[in-house]
């Protein structure tokens, strides 16, 4: 395997326990299925054999990590290891005297979600009051020197606000402010018809987005991401399959992505296999690497080591074979999916839409 | 706030790390690697020796210098527009010392 990278980035979802309820969530439906979280101990060892592998980026995730009484410690091992450390939040649960032992731990960078501009819409997003404490938290986080990114998912409920959403990424001083659209996977597809927005939405909101990003260039990183579906070609998931980056679940279940678990492939855990393994040998991870496994019209395509065939669990999610080409893309045999999907959502009334919240999984407590 | 202009590479500058960025040693690739919110910029020889030089104290031009005192050939204009790429990614500052 002369020509496999190690990988740059872990994304440890650490518990899939979580205050927020949003309807666009994409952990998985079973969310039950993930009570038996990892111990301190054992993430601890998971980041050690990650460091040695290679992983330069350590993305904490969830779920919401703060709800792990732990973080403290699983952000020092990592920091100890010279680990880049990002904290991916709700912010509910920064408290300041949590922050500065995070800090004091050496976490790196804070990723704070906002479900919208103001305080009504994002709490009636998130199902939960929360919008006032994340301000207060984003303030908190800049206060104590950490570089800030702003998260906020977007969707037909809020795409229209998205200039007055880079304005409170800019009130709060944000460096980044990461404009994703809602990818379609575990609550989000649920949600699907609800969540998807027109084509003129996306038209409009695409404009405002790169606006924003040349008027604040050198100042704030605005990171837009594309709403695939709207899109010709389909996004390069996870920049390949086993290719540069990985997932840990609650339950130790290593994935290429976060979405993965979807898939009817051969599962690899960290409490069975060493990371190492799990990345270089495991049928899970060889399934998609390459292009030796793409179907046409992916297999003759210019663009096939530019998107990789786009995403293998969409391919699955709406066609039922993980091994087609994504039906985002405009040449797939499978694309009328996607374009149905669209014509509806531009067909359907602008309220009145009923979201299907994420529930609050039960869940056990950590080993340690 | 200390006087800081942020596009400056020209010789005078005094380039140093953006706080919250990290230059480090990866093993696992035997390169030095730059770590940022979100970004890994995995450095060459030569990148490594600017970035370690980077310590705000030392002008492009010293900088240049130190390097001529290492290496065979040294261009100062890449060694500017290197600096200049990692200024506008605000992984570099440039402070007018």
């Amino acid at each position: 395997m002369a020509d496999l990278d190690p990988p740059f980035g872990l994304l440890a979802e650490l518990t899939y326990a979580c205050p927020l309820q949003c309807a666009y969530c994409s952990n998985p439906l079973n969310l039950d299925d993930y009570r038996d979280e990892l111990s301190t101990s054992e993430w601890q060892r998971v980041l050690t054999e990650a460091r040695e592998l290679g992983v330069l980026q350590l993305h904490l995730s969830g779920g919401e990590p703060l709800q792990r009484h732990d973080l403290v410690d699983i952000v020092r091992t990592a920091a100890g290891l010279g680990c880049y450390t990002n904290l991916i939040t709700s912010a509910l649960g920064l408290s300041p005297r949590r922050a500065e032992q995070l800090r004091e731990a050496g976490l790196d960078h804070v990723q704070i979600s906002v479900q919208a501009d103001d305080a009504s819409l994002s709490d009636r997003i998130a199902v939960t009051p929360s919008f006032e404490r994340k301000l207060a938290a984003a303030r908190l986080v800049k206060e104590l020197g950490w570089p800030l990114t702003l998260n906020v998912v977007l969707h037909r409920g809020n795409l229209d606000r998205i200039a007055r959403i880079v304005d409170l990424a800019e009130r709060l001083a944000a460096d980044r402010v990461e404009l994703a659209n809602t990818q379609y996977y575990g609550w989000a597809l649920l949600n699907r018809d609800a969540l998807l927005p027109s084509r003129e939405q996306v038209e409009r909101a695409e404009a405002v987005a790169r606006e924003a990003r040349e008027r604040l260039r050198g100042r704030m990183d605005v990171v837009y991401v594309l709403p695939d579906y709207h899109e010709r070609y389909p996004k390069p998931c996870m920049g390949g399959w086993g290719r540069r980056q990985l997932t840990v679940a609650p339950n130790g279940d290593v994935l290429p992505c976060p979405t993965a678990h979807a898939l009817p492939l051969p599962r690899a855990n960290v409490r069975e296999h060493s990371l190492a393994w799990v990345w270089e040998e495991s049928p899970l991870f060889q399934r998609f690497r390459g292009t030796g496994w793409m179907p046409d019209p992916c297999r003759g395509c210019a663009r096939r080591d530019v998107d990789f065939g786009g995403c293998r669990c969409q391919a699955f999610l709406l066609t039922g074979d993980a091994a087609r080409t994504d039906p985002v893309c405009h040449l797939s045999p499978d694309h009328d999916l996607v374009t149905a999907a669209v014509h509806t959502a531009g067909e359907r009334p602008a309220a009145g839409d009923r979201l299907v919240p994420r529930p609050h999984p039960h869940r056990e407590h950590a080993k340690r | 706030m200390p006087s800081t202009s942020p596009t400056r590479t020209d010789d005078a500058g005094r380039p140093r790390l953006a706080a919250h960025v990290r230059l480090t040693f990866d093993p696992a690739r035997q390169r030095h690697v730059l770590l940022a919110p979100e970004t890994v910029t995995v450095l060459n020889g030569t990148g490594a020796a600017v970035l370690g030089l980077c310590d705000g104290t030392r002008t492009v031009a010293e900088i240049v210098a130190c390097l001529r005192d290492r290496y065979d050939t040294v261009a100062a204009d890449e060694v500017r527009a290197f600096l200049g790429r990692l200024v506008a990614k605000r992984c570099v500052e440039v402070g007018d010392g």
